[in-house]
């Protein structure tokens, strides 16, 4: 018996892993793939399970984790956005080496257009590169049916299991058919071949013909499944080959009854038998996949020419940016809808730090101070404060990676810079901050690193952050010399105190350490209200 | 039956509320639906808008093509016309009239109501005031909602479950103070 839900992509996610029997999912807090951690912890069986739900410090902790939960015999989930990916790499990429035990798999939601992130890296990159299968689903349907069959994908192979999203599967919703049972959690269960989970050399190079190999079967396996579907079309001067959700954009200007042949791809490694076939039919092709060029590339590589192939690469789509409707509809040769142009009064309407937010009193006592030092650089870091960019404070001269603001004002400094200042959050000093912040220590660097501290992870709703409450041991215990370790209020009342503390500090010719802490208001509101609720 | 609709606004306005009491009701109506929300930065005051689709035919595409837009339902005047481009030309807009301010270089309004003005099919008003007057200040998204309604091939009555549903677990004076603002909102066009 069926249950009809109306959720996100990322709650049928959340919904298909818990119906799977995973005793935890691991992550950090990312846009677009919070919500599928935030609607475990609010299932009442996973609660009633006790599934692990807290957030991990990073990405690769979390990696780690679920690696940890595989090798006794269990399933788990690791959910994060596409750039988590680069931070738990290396435990991704050997995690498949080692094979799974218990199934695994990893959730990575790609945000096309830059929503909310700083790059469009496509994740698939990631599976074919770690040689772990890939699953892409074009519906909140699929993406709950796949996760079962991601966790019987993984233990049946013995590898970590990537399942791919993007923003518009992540953040949209539809009614989708959920089991009204779950499955029971797994007991306790050793690896049959233990060796293999430790990559010494001669352990590694055992491993690796077997994990190639078993990447052939599962060619096969997507080729045969019911994921990887081939639709007739009598047309044959075009064939449409459409990955994950970019299959719906393909339908939505074609219909159910489209003259040309489609390929939906929701299943990886690259079907090649399905797309020569495709190829044999059709003189044209137009590859339709949401994010970078992955398979287009590819499949200049699987044909031998003759095949015309056109898509981002060739310019019949858009070589960047998130697929939509009207982009699928040019490059089928399809006229607009008649509609009417653009405003010309419209301006945009940027995001802004909150009215009342302490990182507002941050950026206004540090641009206060820095008024004096004309040469000033000011390195951030990933997070609301990184809106200190834009007007009207424009106080921050980097954005790059969890963390970079620390190891940037070092190296900046180490080159020469004065004054260098580090801003980051809380949270993300937690993920990746601490371990450059021990660099700064070691070389006792000229900065000043300004740990913007609102107890909370703001910029994706306000879920718990690492080390709230410890920030200051933490920087102890990392070895910053106490007596320029100073904390501050950030509200309007208390400027003269942060005005003079930034100024003493940038003087003083080693590393300072300056924590604002006042709690987001967002989350202060919040509760505010559940208190008053009780 | 087909409707697609874009909810439109700024971050904190609201504009779930509203997706999610016509979702209720058209999933209730048998129908099928798709929403694609936006989460993230652009909820820190910036521009935000959704794409509610329902139909009574299984849907392809989460977002709405350009000029296929039958509806454009606004809590703020400019933010209506941002997606101009996705509208129909048979297309309605239905707006909160008052500006919500939080930028340097808003435009005069005075130039935004008269681009809406020059429509063929728009419905402008004081969603504020008009849940003030209805005894509920915070209930502008339904006043809204309210005003829409006959353009949402949804039966009214269907949508009043839907609100007392989705409202039921805050108790039933909110219930009630939101059917205010719905039916405000419904008269204030009428």
């Amino acid at each position: 018996m069926a249950l009809k839900k109306m959720l996100l992509g990322d709650e049928a996610i959340a919904v298909g892993a818990v119906n799977a029997g995973i005793s935890g999912v691991y992550s950090y807090p990312g846009t677009p793939s919070t919500e599928i951690t935030e609607y475990i912890q609010s299932m009442p069986l996973a609660v009633k399970r006790k599934i692990h739900t807290d957030w991990c410090v990073n990405e690769k902790t979390a990696m780690e984790a679920a690696l940890g939960v595989s090798y006794v015999g269990k399933r788990s989930l690791v959910c994060m956005k596409h750039v988590g990916m680069n931070v738990c790499a290396d435990a991704f990429v050997n995690s498949v080496i080692a094979g799974a035990n218990g199934g695994i798999v990893v959730v990575a939601a790609d945000d096309p257009s830059m929503h909310s992130s700083q790059n469009e890296q496509d994740s698939r990159f990631y599976g074919q590169f770690a040689f772990a299968p890939v699953l892409e689903p074009s519906s909140q349907q699929e993406a709950y049916d796949m996760m079962r069959y991601g966790f019987e994908l993984s233990e049946k192979y013995h590898t970590t299991v990537l399942l791919r999203v993007t923003t518009r599967m992540a953040h949209s919703r539809a009614v989708v058919d959920v089991a009204e049972d779950a499955e029971a959690s797994a007991d306790i269960r050793y690896p049959e071949t233990p060796a293999s989970w430790v990559l010494l050399p001669a352990n590694s190079k055992r491993q690796y013909p077997v994990v190639l190999e078993r990447y052939k079967q599962m060619e096969t396996e997507g080729e045969e499944g019911v994921w990887n579907r081939y639709f007739e079309g009598k047309d044959k001067s075009l064939g449409i080959i459409a990955c994950g959700i970019g299959y719906n954009y393909v339908r939505e200007n074609v219909g159910n009854n489209s003259p040309w042949p489609i390929l939906k791809i929701s299943q990886y490694p690259v079907p090649r038998k399905l797309i020569r076939k495709m190829a044999q039919e059709c003189g044209c092709l137009l590859i339709v996949e949401d994010g970078q060029p992955f398979l287009e590339e590819q499949i200049r590589g699987i044909l031998s020419g003759g095949c015309k192939i056109k898509g981002r690469l060739s310019g019949e789509l858009p070589r960047t940016g998130e697929l939509t409707p009207d982009s699928l509809r040019k490059a089928l040769g399809m006229s607009p809808l008649e509609t009417y142009p653009a405003s010309e009064t419209v301006v945009p309407r940027p995001p802004a730090l909150c009215q009342g937010c302490g990182h507002r009193s941050v950026y206004e006592a540090l641009n206060d101070v820095l008024k004096d030092y004309p040469d000033s650089k000011v390195f951030s870091d990933i997070g609301c404060y990184t809106l200190g960019y834009l007007p009207p404070f424009r106080a921050i001269h980097s954005t790059i990676d969890m963390g970079a603001s620390i190891t940037m004002a070092k190296g900046a400094s180490d080159a020469g810079q004065y004054p260098a200042v580090a801003v980051i959050g809380d949270s993300t000093f937690t993920h990746s901050g601490m371990t450059g912040l021990l660099d700064a220590v070691n070389a006792n660097s000229d900065i000043v690193v300004i740990i913007s501290d609102n107890l909370t992870t703001g910029m994706t709703g306000g879920q718990d952050s690492a080390g709230t409450g410890r920030i200051e041991s933490i920087c102890r215990g990392i070895g910053v010399n106490p007596e320029h370790l100073k904390v501050v209020v950030p509200l309007p009342k208390n400027m003269d105190e942060i005005r003079r503390t930034i100024k003493e500090e940038l003087d003083y010719h080693g590393l300072s350490v300056i924590i604002p802490r006042r709690e987001c208001i967002q989350t202060a509101r919040r509760h505010a209200k559940e208190k008053k609720n009780q | 039956m087909k409707k697609d609709i874009i909810l439109a606004g700024v971050g904190g306005q609201g504009i779930l509320s509203i997706a999610t009491v016509i979702g209720d009701a058209a999933i209730n109506e048998g129908l099928f639906i798709k929403q694609a929300e936006v989460h993230g930065m652009s909820q820190r005051g910036g521009d935000v808008q959704s794409n509610l689709r329902i139909s009574s035919e299984p849907i392809a595409s989460d977002l709405i093509p350009k000029g296929g837009c039958d509806l454009i339902i606004s809590m703020e005047p400019m933010e209506a016309l941002r997606y101009l481009p996705y509208l129909s030309k048979d297309g309605w807009i239905v707006t909160a009239s008052e500006p919500f301010v939080n930028i340097p270089n808003y435009p005069e309004i005075e130039c935004i109501r008269q681009e809406l003005s020059s429509l063929a099919h728009v419905i402008s008003l004081d969603i504020d005031a008009i849940a003030r007057d209805a005894g509920n200040p915070r209930g502008a998204n339904i006043v809204l909602l309210g005003a829409c309604a006959h353009l949402l091939g949804i039966p009214e009555e269907k949508l009043m479950d839907g609100i007392r549903r989705i409202f039921s677990r805050k108790g039933e004076d909110v219930v009630n103070a939101n059917l205010y603002a719905f039916e405000a909102g419904r008269r204030s066009i009428s």
